[in-house]
């Protein structure tokens, strides 16, 4: 078999390396967080007919920079009626749930943390950490809206994940692997070979195809609810609980929530990138394609789907409590399950 | 000691002295969050057995899906009955008998693994458990796992009718 990561093959595994394929895409999310606040900023701007950021560093793109910057500076303030060890652990916790799932996530064809069979079930299995991290943060604050805050959001994450698990199990039903290495490997060729457009295969899959675009829209749909994000950000709807569960956190610790908010969102758009958009595969056959050039195709698709998720942010407005129960309990799920069912019968008797 | 090893003695020792947080712990809200790190520990050692699919099921149902469901039900609780969820002094004589069943358990459990004649041999690394626990449930364990989601089906039942609105 193809070997999965580069750095093992060249230095062999010992602590040094293991260190190294850690801390590499750890490297990346901090990076990657700059510019997507960097994106948010800009991205509002532009819809709202604004011009954002303009005066740090040409065209403020030294915004963000100076925004983590001046968090580090603030004062480390402890409520007095907080729970300390708790509240000072939670915002560890949350990082570490949206930071571990990136060990399974294929950035190229010879890099890939760790190359596990039940890559797909692992990010599901990990997220629960992160709520986790939620409860814990919400509940040590002591205070009312962090409370309804983390126990709105943990409620809509258990929500909004069986949707989103079935789209990913239909996918996982038709390429018959939970590797995302081997997920992307079966998309290799053209753009129609992605399973967004039902995967390889002969004209009979022209059969699946609309359950296949009808499964890819849920699943964006319930990654924004999984993620927090506009228009389901109910569980920090500022107009009625302040800022939710990390109301009482400032400083650094408020700056790793909002560094795990922008993790879990690359996070849920690497897998739509790998089960729906042919993962580091080049969208035109033989055209740039290689484990090198997978990074770039890799990190532009899965951008493109941050993009869209900021997208829709500025666009929307948000919801209500019974219309997001209403939208992922009697839409979402049912349309999930109808469209899993479609493509169980196809993989049957193909 | 190789990377392994070392990985075992760390996830052992987490394991375990969280354990003893959940147990010694007055706080039963600390209890709960201890027991987060325990059941990490427990999925780690699965890993460390080659046992991939079973270590993320783990996760996924303990943490994910009962520690939660007991953290909600702690939190909900106090908030509505105002009730301190401290647990109190543990009486003597449940201390006694409690200490007498532990060390009785122990000393068992010592002895049997003491005893026991370990046949064990070099064991070719496995490469995917998910399938063949899957085949296994489709086939020979059929009617237990069939038997299994029938319960669970009439708990979930039974639960919506328990908490279902009353007809006034």
């Amino acid at each position: 078999m193809q070997s999965t990561n580069f750095i093992w093959d060249l230095f062999g595994v010992n602590l040094l390396t293991v260190v190294a394929v850690v801390a590499l895409p750890l490297g990346f999310v901090l990076i990657y967080a700059l510019v997507a606040i960097l994106a948010e900023l800009k991205i509002s701007a532009w819809i709202q007919e604004r011009l954002g950021p303009m005066r740090t560093g040409p065209y403020g793109i030294l915004q963000p920079v100076a925004e983590v910057i001046k968090l580090l500076q603030k004062e480390d303030i402890t409520p007095d009626a907080s729970s300390k060890l708790l509240y000072n652990l939670a915002p560890f916790i949350i990082f570490s749930g949206a930071y571990a799932a990136f060990a399974v996530i294929p950035f190229s064809s010879a890099f890939m943390p760790a190359n596990i069979n039940v890559g797909l079930f692992y990010v599901f299995a990990i997220g629960s950490i992160s709520a986790m991290g939620i409860v814990m943060g919400g509940w040590a604050s002591s205070n009312k809206y962090s409370l309804m805050g983390a126990m709105r959001s943990v409620s809509q994450l258990i929500s909004y994940e069986i949707p989103a698990a079935m789209a990913v199990l239909s996918i996982v039903v038709l390429s018959s692997s939970m590797n995302m290495q081997e997920i992307s490997h079966a998309q290799t060729g053209y753009f129609w070979d992605w399973y967004l457009f039902g995967g390889p295969g002969s004209w009979t899959k022209v059969f699946i195809i609309p359950f296949t675009i009808t499964l890819a829209i849920a699943y964006f749909i319930a990654s924004l609810a999984e993620t927090n994000r506009v228009p389901f950000d109910i569980p920090e709807g500022e107009s009625e609980l302040v800022a939710g569960f990390h109301t009482e956190y400032g400083g650094i610790k408020f700056a790793m929530f909002y560094f795990a908010e922008y993790a879990n969102m690359f996070v849920v758009s690497a897998i739509f990138t790998t089960i729906f958009l042919g993962g580091w595969n080049s969208p035109f056959g033989e055209f740039l394609q290689g484990p090198g050039w997978g990074v770039m195709w890799f990190i532009l698709k899965s951008f493109s789907i941050v993009f869209v998720q900021i997208w829709v942010r500025w666009t929307l407005p948000r919801f209500r409590v019974d219309q997001l129960m209403y939208l992922g309990w009697k839409v979402l799920l049912p349309v999930s399950f109808i469209c899993f069912f479609a493509i169980s019968l196809f993989v049957m008797f193909k | 000691m190789n990377l392994v090893t070392l990985a075992f003695y760390f996830f052992a020792v987490l394991t375990l002295a969280f354990a003893a947080v959940v147990v010694f712990s007055r706080n039963i809200l600390h209890a709960a969050f201890a027991l987060l790190f325990t059941f990490f520990g427990v999925a780690s050692m699965y890993v460390l057995l080659q046992a991939d699919f079973l270590a993320i099921s783990q996760i996924m149902i303990y943490i994910g899906g009962i520690l939660i469901l007991i953290i909600f039900g702690v939190i909900l609780t106090t908030n509505i009955t105002g009730v301190e969820v401290k647990s109190d002094k543990t009486g003597r004589l449940q201390l006694v008998s409690a200490g007498i069943a532990t060390l009785l358990l122990a000393a068992t459990l010592i002895g049997v693994m003491t005893t026991t004649q370990w046949n064990t041999a070099e064991v070719p690394a496995v490469d995917a458990t998910a399938e063949a626990i899957g085949t296994g449930m489709l086939t020979r364990y059929l009617l237990a796992f069939e038997t299994a989601s029938m319960l669970l089906l009439i708990a979930i039942v039974g639960a919506a009718f328990i908490a279902r609105k009353k007809p006034v």
